[in-house]
């Protein structure tokens, strides 16, 4: 493979300052450590450092995804079986629909997205993050089937500009960027994005068979009450309609496993936040109330996109809270809210999306709570010596 | 004997090529350097010139904030050169070897001398600077009464050499003499930490006037800045001593002999070196010597001190102040296809995505490689799992980066020197120079309280 690396080397002064493609250096310069670890030698400080970069990082949470894309991709088939009622595709028939329904959701959301941190890497003369390897994967997964690529394409834009670059790129910023590009859609595009058709494909041309309502469980129990929602085991194994990503608890376990097997993931906020969500589910069983306060606390945790937003949302490294007892408070708080607004606020039947950026909002100050109370103890260690 | 502390944070870095327990006699060296770097903060001033002759014990540079501390020639010899870097700053003053002769300081006991007496005897005789206090991690200062001195009597770093070994083989018994000059200088207690599986030999043991303390648990279990942590905590407005005990040797030597030697014993460790082994030697000394038909094929890396926290030197350096170890480890200066990507059978880390994790392999090679560049913090949590005090590390670090002095001191900046972040750095997945950033970070602090 040397003569990768020979011609790498040949075009690289193309790229330098005063090169004839200086504009692209960002770009070269991405492409270029992707395919080669550059020969770059300590200098300063430790002699030696940890094979772990940024790029493994970034892509063992992008292998982690892949379960719930796959699924996700026959899901989309399966889904638009029912809807249309075509009985005699096979399972390899509606996976390939699927996928190739949500490619073009995927290339969008890179093209995008990664262009956007091309150029802002090139303006500030840093390397590019990899942010956006796991935040490009992230949108299509949370996105409905049926959004426009324009709308998209907006969404991503919006979330990469606004929710990170300004406030300084990867590590920066403060929202979760895949959730913020949901977000931005939710209330852009409330008519799209929160109807009962938007979930399957090709249900907002219509033509779909009488009786087939196509709404999230979530949607379901507002319409129809908890009696008409589909079975525990569906919601897990996530045979439903939601978002690409999110219907399937099984496929979302395995990418869970991959991330807390390789310690990528933070296992404190997802225990936490499962648990948190669990017993506020269970106290309001206890408290009764309206229809929702009915839902048996543990549909809370396969339903719509908790297990989605607690697997891969609210663990962000960068959005959520960065001490270890932080993580706690910041996960049951995430668990508890999407439970609230999924209850006592109908109108918004997807609470995780919500609580989640919420709470990004509020991890820095749980944070320095955590770290006043450190300052605290060594503030009392002089007074009392 | 005191409880044990058992750390349970930090790594131990699998690295090949550990020195044998094979004791060298010292090689006959010319070259001596002593390196300005080696002492953070310090300015210096000198006081001699080139081609002077020197005694070992003549000063050669006083400090200027506190010009009573000296630092003085190894040797006998002739300065050769004093070398200045960029802007002429003083980088090395280079002694070529030649005679025996030594200033004599005369012999004296300690415990028969007063504070001043004993603080007087090592300041003339060039002793002075391997006293280090903390906060700050830099050469103590003269007129302070330290609240009390610790030593820290093993090193956990990659590859470190065995303290026990060392104690066992070293040159006279001038330890007990040594911790006798330590108590003249504090009213409070000297502590001496020991690894709780340690091999006790009779010269540590047998030891009186200390405190014993054991500690086990991985690096940087033996850092004696985290020995403080756990013993009893550097608050603001303290100050505590350390001494690396092979330097309380060294001050027994002078009290009990007149002169002023620090030989040590060091170890030669790294998969660049063939024969990795202890070595008798003179701080300074040229590491030429030790390393003659010694080095293996390919581009090499010579550092003195450990991986983590050592400094570059060439293959002909000189040996720094402090350090007990040189340690040689081939350079990484080559590019590696989908490297980020492997499954790293050979690769060892502290993160759980490489395969080698799921190894009993003992050892891995490791070069210089950065393995990847420069990004903003994004992993959190982790940090924590290698530094084993009461800190948050990316808090501190911010907190430099912002030069925010308050909240520095409030993070416990007092508490820490570059090394013990030396293994944040190391784990690092976004490659920050965290160790440059700590040392900064003192810098302003020293700067601000004075």
């Amino acid at each position: 493979m040397s003569f990768l690396l020979d011609k790498m080397k040949k075009m690289e002064p193309l790229f330098e300052k005063g090169g004839r493609l200086e504009k692209l250096r960002s770009v070269y310069n991405g492409f270029a450590t992707f395919l080669y670890v550059p020969d770059k030698v300590t200098t300063r400080g430790a002699h030696i450092r940890d094979y772990m970069d940024m790029k493994r990082t970034m892509i063992i949470v992008v292998i982690a995804l892949i379960p719930a894309l796959l699924f996700g991709s026959y899901n989309i088939g399966l889904q638009h079986t029912r809807a249309f009622g075509i009985v005699d595709w096979s399972l390899m028939q509606m996976f390939w629909f699927g996928f190739l329904k949500i490619l073009p959701l995927i290339i969008v959301s890179y093209v995008t997205g990664l262009g956007i941190e091309f150029i802002a890497a090139q303006i500030r003369g840093h390397e590019i993050n990899e942010g956006y390897l796991v935040t490009g994967m992230l949108i299509p997964l949370i996105m409905p089937i049926d959004v426009p690529l324009w709308m998209l394409a907006v969404s991503v834009a919006f979330a990469v500009i606004i929710g990170k670059e300004i406030f300084g790129g990867t590590g920066m910023n403060i929202l979760n960027p895949a959730l913020t590009a949901r977000a931005f859609l939710f209330f852009s595009y409330p008519a799209w994005m929160s109807g009962d058709t938007v979930w399957i494909e090709g249900l907002t041309k219509g033509g779909a068979i009488d009786a087939f309502s196509g709404a999230t469980p979530l949607a379901v129990v507002k319409l129809d009450g908890i009696g008409q929602l589909p079975s525990a085991m569906e919601m897990f194994i996530g045979t439903i309609p939601g978002s690409v990503g999110e219907t399937s608890v099984i496929a979302i376990l395995i990418g869970a496993l991959i991330l807390l097997v390789t310690g990528v993931g933070s296992w404190r906020i997802m225990l936490s936040m499962t648990l948190g969500a669990l017993g506020m589910g269970l106290l309001l069983n206890l408290t009764g109330g309206n229809e929702y306060t009915q839902i048996p606390a543990y549909y809370h945790l396969i339903m719509g996109g908790f297990a989605f937003g607690a697997v891969f949302m609210a663990t962000d490294p960068v959005s959520a809270a960065q001490t270890n007892t932080g993580k706690y408070i910041y996960g049951t708080l995430t668990g508890i809210l999407v439970v609230i607004i999924r209850v006592f606020n109908p109108a918004y039947p997807e609470g995780t999306m919500l609580a989640i950026l919420l709470m990004n909002v509020m991890a820095p100050l749980i944070d320095h709570y955590v770290v006043q109370a450190n300052i605290r103890r060594r503030v009392k260690r002089v007074r009392t010596a | 004997m005191s409880t044990v502390i058992r750390l349970r944070k930090g790594l131990n870095i699998k690295l090949a090529g550990k020195a044998e327990k094979i004791l060298l006699p010292e090689t006959a060296v010319d070259r001596f350097g002593v390196r300005f770097a080696d002492f953070p903060g310090l300015t210096a001033r000198l006081e001699v010139r080139e081609g002077d002759r020197v005694m070992a014990g003549t000063a050669l540079f006083h400090d200027k904030a506190y010009p009573e501390i000296k630092y003085v020639s190894p040797v006998s010899g002739v300065i050769r050169e004093v070398i200045r870097g960029e802007k002429r700053v003083l980088t090395e003053i280079v002694i070529d070897r030649d005679g025996e002769s030594r200033v004599d300081f005369g012999v004296a006991d300690p415990l028969k001398l007063t504070r001043e007496e004993v603080t007087e005897r090592l300041l003339t005789s060039g002793m002075w600077p391997v006293l280090r206090q903390r906060p700050y991690h830099i050469v103590a200062r003269p007129g302070t009464v330290p609240r009390a001195v610790f030593i820290s009597a093993f090193d956990t770093a990659p590859l470190a050499p065995d303290i026990d070994f060392i104690m066992a083989n070293v040159h006279g018994n001038h330890l007990q003499t040594g911790i006798n000059v330590l108590s003249r200088l504090t009213d409070g207690k000297i502590h001496l930490s020991q690894e709780a599986e340690g091999s006790r030999v009779a010269e540590v043991k047998n030891l009186t006037g200390v405190e014993f303390h054991e500690f086990s648990g991985p690096h940087p279990a033996g850092n004696v800045g985290v020995q403080i942590h756990h013993i009893e905590p550097v608050s603001k407005g303290e100050v505590v001593w350390t001494v690396d005990i092979q330097d309380v040797v060294a001050l027994g030597r002078l009290f009990d002999t007149g002169f002023h030697d620090r030989e040590r014993i060091i170890a030669l460790a790294g998969s660049g070196v063939l024969h990795p082994k202890y070595h008798r030697i003179r701080p300074g000394a040229s590491v030429s010597g030790i390393l003659k038909a010694n080095l293996g094929e390919g581009n090499h890396r010579v550092i003195s001190g450990n991986v983590l926290t050592g400094k570059r030197i060439d293959a002909a350096g000189s040996i720094g102040f402090y350090d007990n170890m040189v340690t040689v480890l081939p350079e990484g200066d080559y590019h590696e296809l989908f490297g980020w990507a492997t499954p790293g059978l050979k690769k060892f880390s502290y993160w759980r995505s490489f395969v080698s994790k799921l190894l009993p392999r003992k050892e891995y090679e490791m070069d210089t490689n950065f393995h990847g560049g420069h990004r903003a913090f994004v992993m959190t949590g982790h940090y924590e799992n290698v530094l084993p005090m009461d800190i948050y590390p990316i808090y501190l670090i911010k907190a430099i980066m912002a030069g925010d002095v308050e909240l520095m001191e409030n993070l416990g900046i007092y508490e820490v020197a570059e090394e013990d972040f030396a293994l944040c750095e190391y784990i690092d997945p976004s490659k920050s120079e965290l160790q440059e950033i700590i040392r900064s970070g003192i810098n302003l602090m020293i700067k601000e309280m004075n």
